[in-house]
């Protein structure tokens, strides 16, 4: 509908931008070229996902016609779903829509597939990314601690949190968290998702309540959004502090047992110098990797978290709609994880240049 | 529409200024006043439309509190402590008075003149015709239900005048009154319904699926799905008695133990639908109401298509081996009511009834002995993981004591999407537990659905002659026919001897308040917020 003056729209702009940026600006050309080489990908997920869906088990005519529905009315049901047509067909309705910018009609929720992912995509993203804030805020100066003073005490308290981190399962924390700091201490808020229900959401603007809440200046409903995503992001943190610690104190571990570090002990630079100049900067490849995935494996993941903290989220949308058969819904999570993860990749991608200028993209 | 109301436009909507207050900004504890109930469940509204196709069972309460129907249940107390609706009372909702032609064809209803849709036009005639049209025309649950009090098409509805509705049944039947009074025949603003509709949807389903219009004593104050849906009071209903909350927010909380937490600290004022082992636990420090389930039996079904159970002497065996008061204290924590052990003799019409069978595993091994199966044989014991929680525990215990019989049962687990098309549609699954439980409150009525030939909960494939006659003698025959009590009798002799469906117990719909009262059990099973106050 929209979309043709969309990509007009932009196509008009990036022209006169284009031929400037093919010759002075690699890094943007570059992009392009990484953002043109994910399409392939995208294509692919497109006719997985449609094809994962419709071998699922379960008939969604039958699901929705509901318990007391008989042979004539699940065909009627199965019509109106356009579920009758054959397979091919339906392929090609779908890919039709997708062109358009319209992810189809979620059947359980009633809603176009794509307001309710921009509905819940904020509120997923915004709790994985505290979540991973905090947990980046710990475990990364615990790793150096660790990697630094081997055995010694710090070693051993990152040792057993990232243990108790691995071996925790995410739901187990969050129950064992909103017993002891809602139900015993009664310091923590009611556990009933991203507001409490005495607030008006905030204007949307982003979605993320922290930051839509800041921008029209109401604190009070900013305070209340933030006490409700402490407990879930402490839960998510604790859960991806492990892989985060433990890789940057191997990465460090490494870096300084390299022999430019001898090297720059050897020239008498100052122990700061040597500690976050050279060998963090080159421990720090691995570990921006490490949280490229853990991010990714994260925003998937936290389904439990969602379910235990009544979080409206993106996981707990997507089993939903697995357990019903709804496709539309189904394809419309799978499509927005991968193009989400195909821009992560890209930005880790650029944070490698940022990190180590050896790693160009002209090399590919 | 209810789901992009923001702070602005929610300001815009007209509502007078100090109802919209306890919304504003944050109002600490106060706004948990007298005035406000909050609610947690675990299930989600997915509609504000009943009639919709895929509107979920959560979102009939929608139907049941910003709607109204012509005629509604009256109020009982239960044995058990707590209140619930009574099937035996038809009471007044929108109707003022109805009349019954003698022949029982022709229903006449008066409508309250005083009666007003929350836009201010008056209820007429005309909106209850188009909404029974819609409720018969779109096909799928809302059809099917229509259908079950004997009324299929539009020309049955006829508008009179303003204030007079009259239905012409094909038969009478006893069902056509009560079926008025289930969620679905709900009456919608038809002139704002049709001024939102298109060619394509006469109907108005995009419409009203996000907004309601109805006349009903809450209106929808905001939805925000897979969140919250907040009801706001509409103070000029005449359907029945003013409810005493002004607003009551039903919130989402899909993990029990969380909503448990909440209701137990009293951050809510309810928890809707707790699992039974929460409700057996809570009932010791607040208030739970378990209500068994009316027409409701957790059943064991012995599939007819599976030769071993085509042997009278097997089927009986299994009854006598399933471990009943065990299976009711694992899967039930003693919550609902035990179905066996009962008298042989059938001597009232009281629909679920304690079967005569009991644990006895001697008696069990007499009957496999004289079968055409004295060393036993191997059978998949089916579950649904959806209804795992009942369904685990109690497929286990049978599983441990089939085993003491002969009889080899591999627990099979299918997923929840599938298992309607397995059980019900295909009904091939040769042992397997179910839980049919029917709206209408009579013995014919369950036997229509589970005992009938080819009916979609008769799942063990059961057909008997002399059940179909019983069963379509029964089905439209008012329950003071001299005629309807022995053969009714006579229906439970043969069930219970055949023994396609071993009932183990009725199911319980646990409640937990806690600083909320009024609290009504409905055959629905969805939470009538209309007489709750807060205590």
């Amino acid at each position: 509908m929209s979309s043709g003056s969309i990509v007009s729209s932009t196509c008009a702009r990036c022209r006169p931008v284009k031929p400037v940026s093919v010759a002075a600006y690699p890094r943007l050309r570059a992009v392009a070229f990484r953002v043109a080489q994910s399409i392939p990908v995208v294509i692919g997920v497109v006719v997985i996902s449609f094809l994962l869906t419709r071998t699922l088990p379960g008939d969604p005519a039958a699901y929705f016609a509901g318990a007391a529905a008989d042979e004539a009315s699940i065909a009627e049901v199965r019509k109106a779903l356009g579920l009758d047509k054959p397979l091919i067909q339906q392929f090609f309705i779908y890919v039709g829509d997708l062109m358009q910018g319209d992810l189809g009609q979620s059947i359980s929720s009633g809603r176009p597939v794509a307001t309710d992912l921009a509905s819940r995509l904020p509120a997923s993203l915004e709790l994985t990314l505290t979540a991973l804030i905090l947990s980046c805020g710990i475990a990364i100066p615990l790793g150096i601690l660790a990697a630094t003073r081997p055995g010694s005490w710090v070693d051993h308290l990152c040792r057993v949190l990232v243990t108790a981190g691995v071996s925790l399962p995410t739901f187990f924390t969050g129950i064992v968290l909103i017993y002891v700091f809602y139900y015993l201490l009664g310091i923590a808020p009611s556990p009933l998702g991203r507001l409490d229900f005495i607030y008006l959401d905030p204007d949307r603007v982003t979605g993320f309540y922290l930051i839509d809440a800041a921008l029209m200046g109401d604190w009070e409903t900013w305070r209340g959004a933030a006490k409700q995503l402490i407990l879930p992001a402490i839960t998510l943190a604790l859960f991806t502090l492990a892989p985060i610690a433990r890789m940057t104190r191997a990465a460090m571990l490494t870096a300084l047992s390299s022999d430019f570090i001898r090297t720059a002990r050897a020239a008498g630079l100052s122990r700061g110098t040597i500690l976050y100049g050279y060998a963090f900067r080159n421990a720090l490849l691995p570990v921006v990797t490490t949280l490229g995935m853990v991010f990714s494996f994260t925003l998937g993941a936290n389904v439990l978290v969602e379910k235990v903290f009544a979080w409206p989220g993106i996981g707990s949308y997507a089993v939903e709609a697995l357990v019903v058969s709804d496709y539309a819904a189904v394809q419309g999570f799978v499509l927005a994880m991968a193009l989400l993860f195909v821009a992560l990749n890209l930005v880790i991608d650029l944070l490698y240049t940022a990190i180590d200028p050896r790693i160009g993209f002209s090399s590919k | 529409m209810t789901d992009t109301t923001t702070r602005r436009n929610f300001l815009k909507m007209g509502m007078a200024g100090a109802s919209v207050l306890p919304f504003l900004r944050a109002m600490p504890a106060a706004a948990q006043g007298a005035d406000t109930l909050v609610v947690v469940s675990g299930q989600t509204i997915n509609s504000l439309d009943l009639h919709r196709t895929g509107t979920n069972r959560a979102s009939y309460q929608v139907a049941v509190n910003c709607y109204d129907r012509l005629v509604s249940f009256g109020t009982k107390e239960v044995p058990g402590g707590g209140l619930s609706y009574d099937y035996d009372t038809i009471v007044p909702e929108l109707a003022e008075s109805w009349t019954v032609s003698e022949d029982g064809l022709t229903i006449t209803f008066k409508i309250k003149p005083n009666a007003t849709f929350w836009d201010g036009a008056k209820v007429t005639a005309e909106d209850v015709k188009w909404s029974f049209d819609r409720a018969v025309s779109v096909g799928g649950f809302p059809s099917v239900q229509m259908k079950a009090g004997g009324l299929v098409r539009p020309d049955q509805f006829e508008a009179v005048d303003a204030e007079t509705f009259v239905i012409t049944l094909d038969h009478p039947s006893k069902l056509a009154i009560p079926d008025l009074a289930v969620p679905v025949p709900f009456v919608i603003n038809s002139a704002v319904a049709k001024a939102n509709a298109t060619t394509d949807d006469p109907w108005a389903m995009e419409y009203l699926h996000m907004t309601p219009a109805g006349s009903g004593a809450f209106k929808v104050l905001r939805w925000t799905p897979g969140e919250q849906l907040v009801y706001e009071r509409n103070d000029n209903w005449v359907g029945g008695p003013v409810p005493a909350v002004k607003r009551v927010v039903v919130r989402e909380v899909p993990s029990p133990a969380t909503r448990r937490a909440l209701v137990e600290r009293g951050d809510v004022q309810m928890s809707f639908d707790i699992p039974d082992k929460d409700a057996a636990e809570l009932a010791e420090i607040i208030d739970v109401y378990s209500t068994p389930i009316e027409n409701c039996i957790h059943c064991l079904c012995t599939n007819t298509k599976f030769e071993p159970f085509q042997d009278a002497d097997v089927r009986k065996a299994v009854a006598y081996a399933v471990p009943y008061e065990d299976i009711f204290q694992a899967a039930a924590y003693g919550r609902g009511a035990p179905l066996w052990g009962g008298e042989a003799e059938i001597t009232d019409i009281a629909w679920p009834r304690k079967t005569q069978y009991y644990t006895d595993i001697d008696k069990a091994k007499e009957y496999m002995a004289k079968s055409g199966y004295p060393d036993g044989f191997e059978v998949p014991l089916s579950i649904s993981l959806d209804l795992a929680s009942w369904m685990e525990p109690a497929a286990l215990l049978i599983q441990e004591s089939l085993a003491q019989i002969g009889i080899t049962a591999e627990i099979e687990k299918i997923p929840g999407a599938n298992w309607r098309t397995a059980a019900l549609v295909e009904k091939r699954l040769p042992l397997h537990l179910e839980n049919f439980g029917g709206w209408l409150n009579t013995p014919d009525y369950y036997f229509f659905w589970a005992y009938q030939d080819g009916h979609l909960f008769n799942s063990s494939n059961y057909r008997n002659e002399e059940i179909e006659d019983l069963v379509n003698a029964t089905l439209h025959m008012p329950m003071d026919d001299p005629d309807y009590a022995p053969k009714i009798k006579r229906m439970f002799e043969i069930v219970l001897e055949d023994l396609p469906r071993i009932p183990l117990y009725q199911p319980a719909l646990n409640v937990a308040t806690n600083g909320a009262e009024g609290y009504e059990f409905w055959f629905h099973r969805q939470l009538d917020v209309r007489p709750l106050s807060a205590g």
